[in-house]
């Protein structure tokens, strides 16, 4: 009766908090100049998630996630509020990807993973805002996609029901699993961090994070095997490297600039009577207004 | 072969307005590279709407007309769409970034191998010349968004895989009649030859569309608050001045967030973008990601208790005062001078 349930996450620079130096000549963003962060709608899809462990008895939760090493954040934040299991997926050779690339190699870690019945990602991803990962993911495993979902209505009996907020009115929809949902920000936001559950994982680390550690540092994996967060290369998933990175994007990055505002010749007027009546009229006489 | 796309959709059995807006800017692309321009419409009971693309420059209409392609579902829209340009081979393909183009777009790309952009605000013809290798590539499309939460202006391109595929959202391209007498040619497609069972997996149980009540897009005045209007019920002396002068009523992100406005009103990077002959920013910073989708405007008033706000960078008229003083003035010099 559990579902076997995939959520995908990105762990984005904080968009809201740009600097000047963000940018590497080649086009490519410099994520280690801003703060880090789970990507919204990506907590609006765990949400999801956590909602059908609970309901369905026997679900397990396992995030998916594609990114350099400290994106490990974003499992052991996954671990926090219920999710079961985490992979990194973590290589030089996925620098640069596009979102085909991108997808692609996702949709190859998917398949090392046995017997998914659901795939979960959030809309888009706020340092693209793309929206194109997750039906290119859906594609590339030949399963169909079902975007802008506000509600996952059931998941019974190898059948999904979901319901999608489209531009001008919402749809129910149903296919049969497994599927790939994209779940809006008009879901509902994710549960808090489980404090018995931060505890539990505060020490959940990948390979090379505990490589890192200093000499007197205990590695509790072999009792504790949860505290794994498995890390895997282009070496652990079936691809050919032709598809990933800069020479698996069919975009190319052709010039970037930074937004300067226009400058214009601009008339100042005060709050009082006389300023604003003078407007209103000169408004109204070139048939701006009225 | 090689000419420009466009994948249409459609609003109440007419072709939407965001393909008219694709057909208009898909015409002067084909003008510029000397091509044609194709139009596809798939769906049920659509005779007839050939002769609402044709004006906008059509010289080559698919329609696929089938039970099985309406109400709109993905993979048999991706099948039809995909074998057809394996057929014809566009060098460039165009949708809405709307929720159809935004769900069937990165399919389709998925499908050919071919780039996507999303949410492009500029398309322009271009070459591109790679040093390393010395090889120069003609006529690329250049597809034009911010990126970055909008800090940054990229310019994306496809040098190797075609079609060149672009999304732009409603409101950003003019929708302009090329010619009223143009005559394109009508293909009508065989959609069984397209469709296989598998891609009727998915079923719409329930549909209830409805129509967005409010239309900021269609405007041409635009009152817009900020999170310097201070409450919901400040937000009505908007709907006043609004009403007096014919405009419609548009927030800032801050303003929706905060309850004052709903999010249909957003106008901005993650709302709608508008291009109406006045905008008036009420207790708007004047923030990136806003300006994004007003920048545009004919013209800008700005009010505004702060002289430094960004607004006011790209405001024609500047009042420097409070909201709540200076928006009832406006309503009332506006009646007096037009009684
Ligand atoms: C990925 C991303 C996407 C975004 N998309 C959008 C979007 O689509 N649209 C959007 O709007 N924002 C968007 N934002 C948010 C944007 O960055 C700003 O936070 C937002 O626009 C600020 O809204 P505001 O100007 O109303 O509020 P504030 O920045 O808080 O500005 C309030 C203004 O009101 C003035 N003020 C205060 N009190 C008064 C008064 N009594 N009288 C007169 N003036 C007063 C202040 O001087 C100030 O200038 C986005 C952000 C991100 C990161």
């Amino acid at each position: 009766m559990g579902l076997n349930i995939i959520v995908l996450a990105k762990q984005v620079p904080d968009t809201r908090n740009v600097g000047k130096d963000a940018m590497k000549a080649d086009g490519t963003v410099n994520r280690a100049a801003l703060a880090a962060i789970f990507n919204p709608e990506d907590l609006n899809a765990l949400e999801q998630a956590l909602r059908l462990k609970n309901r369905y008895k026997g679900t397990s939760i396992t995030i998916l996630t594609m990114g350099p090493g400290r994106a490990a954040d974003i499992i052991r934040e996954g671990l926090y509020r219920g999710a079961d299991k985490g992979y990194l997926l973590t290589d030089r050779a996925f620098a640069g990807s596009d979102t085909l690339a991108t997808s692609y190699a996702i949709s190859h870690a998917i398949r090392k993973i046995e017997d998914v019945d659901l795939i979960i990602a959030g809309r888009q991803a706020i340092d693209g805002d793309t929206a194109q990962v997750g039906p290119q993911v859906a594609e590339k495993l030949g399963l169909p996609q079902l975007t802008y979902a506000e509600e996952v209505i059931s998941a019974e009996k190898k059948k999904l029901v979901v319901k999608r907020r489209l531009e001008r009115g919402v749809e129910t929809v149903e296919c049969p699993l497994p599927a790939v949902i994209t779940v809006n920000s008009s879901a509902p936001a994710c549960r808090p961090r489980n404090a018995k559950l931060v505890m539990k994982y505060k020490h959940a680390k990948t390979i090379t994070e505990r490589q890192n550690e200093s000499e007197d540092y205990i590695d509790l994996t072999a009792d504790r095997p949860y505290l794994n967060i498995e890390e895997w290369s282009v070496n652990d998933i079936d691809v050919d490297s032709k598809w990933l990175g800069l020479s698996g994007s069919p975009t190319k990055v052709k010039k970037i600039e930074n937004i300067v505002f226009q400058a214009k010749e601009t008339k100042h007027i005060t709050s009082s009577n006389e300023e604003i009546n003078d407007l209103m009229k000169e408004l109204i006489a070139n048939h701006t207004i009225g | 072969m090689n000419n420009v796309f466009v994948i249409c959709e459609t609003e109440e059995g007419k072709v939407a307005d965001i393909s008219l807006e694709l057909m208009t800017k898909g015409r002067s692309l084909a003008n510029d590279l000397k091509c044609k321009l194709e139009a596809v419409v798939l769906g049920h009971n659509l005779k007839g709407l050939e002769n609402e693309l044709y004006p906008y420059g059509a010289d080559e209409v698919y329609i696929g007309d089938d039970k099985r392609l309406d109400p709109y579902t993905t993979l048999p829209h991706t099948a039809v769409i995909v074998e057809l340009f394996k057929e014809t081979k566009p060098q460039i393909a165009l949708l809405g970034a709307s929720t159809f183009g935004r769900d069937l777009g990165p399919r389709i790309s998925s499908a050919l191998q071919s780039g996507l952009t999303a949410d492009c605000t500029a398309l322009e013809i271009g070459d591109h010349f790679v040093k390393k290798e010395n090889k120069e590539y003609k006529d690329l499309l250049y597809q034009i968004r911010p990126a970055f939460g909008g800090n940054i202006v990229a310019t994306i391109i496809n040098p190797d895989h075609r079609p060149q595929m672009a999304t732009v959202r409603e409101g950003v391209m003019k929708m302009e009649v090329f010619d009223k007498s143009y005559e394109g040619k009508l293909n009508t497609l065989d959609i069984d030859k397209y469709l296989k069972p598998e891609d009727m997996v998915v079923k719409v149980i329930e549909r209830h569309m409805e129509k967005s009540k409010v239309n900021i897009k269609n405007s041409s005045i635009i009152v817009a608050g900020g999170y310097g209007m201070g409450s919901k019920e400040n937000f009505d002396i908007l709907y006043e001045l609004a009403d007096s002068i014919g405009a419609e009523v548009g927030a800032s992100r801050a303003a929706v967030d905060a309850g004052y406005a709903d999010h249909e009103r957003q106008i901005g990077q993650t709302g709608v973008t508008v291009r109406p002959k006045l905008y008036i920013a009420c207790g708007i910073s004047g923030q990136i990601q806003h300006t994004a989708g007003m920048e545009e405007s004919a013209m800008v008033i700005a009010v505004n208790n702060d002289p430094g706000a960004p607004i006011n960078k790209i405001a024609d008229y500047v009042i420097t005062g409070e909201v709540m003083e200076v928006i009832p003035k406006m309503v009332k010099y506006y009646k007096q001078n037009t009684k």
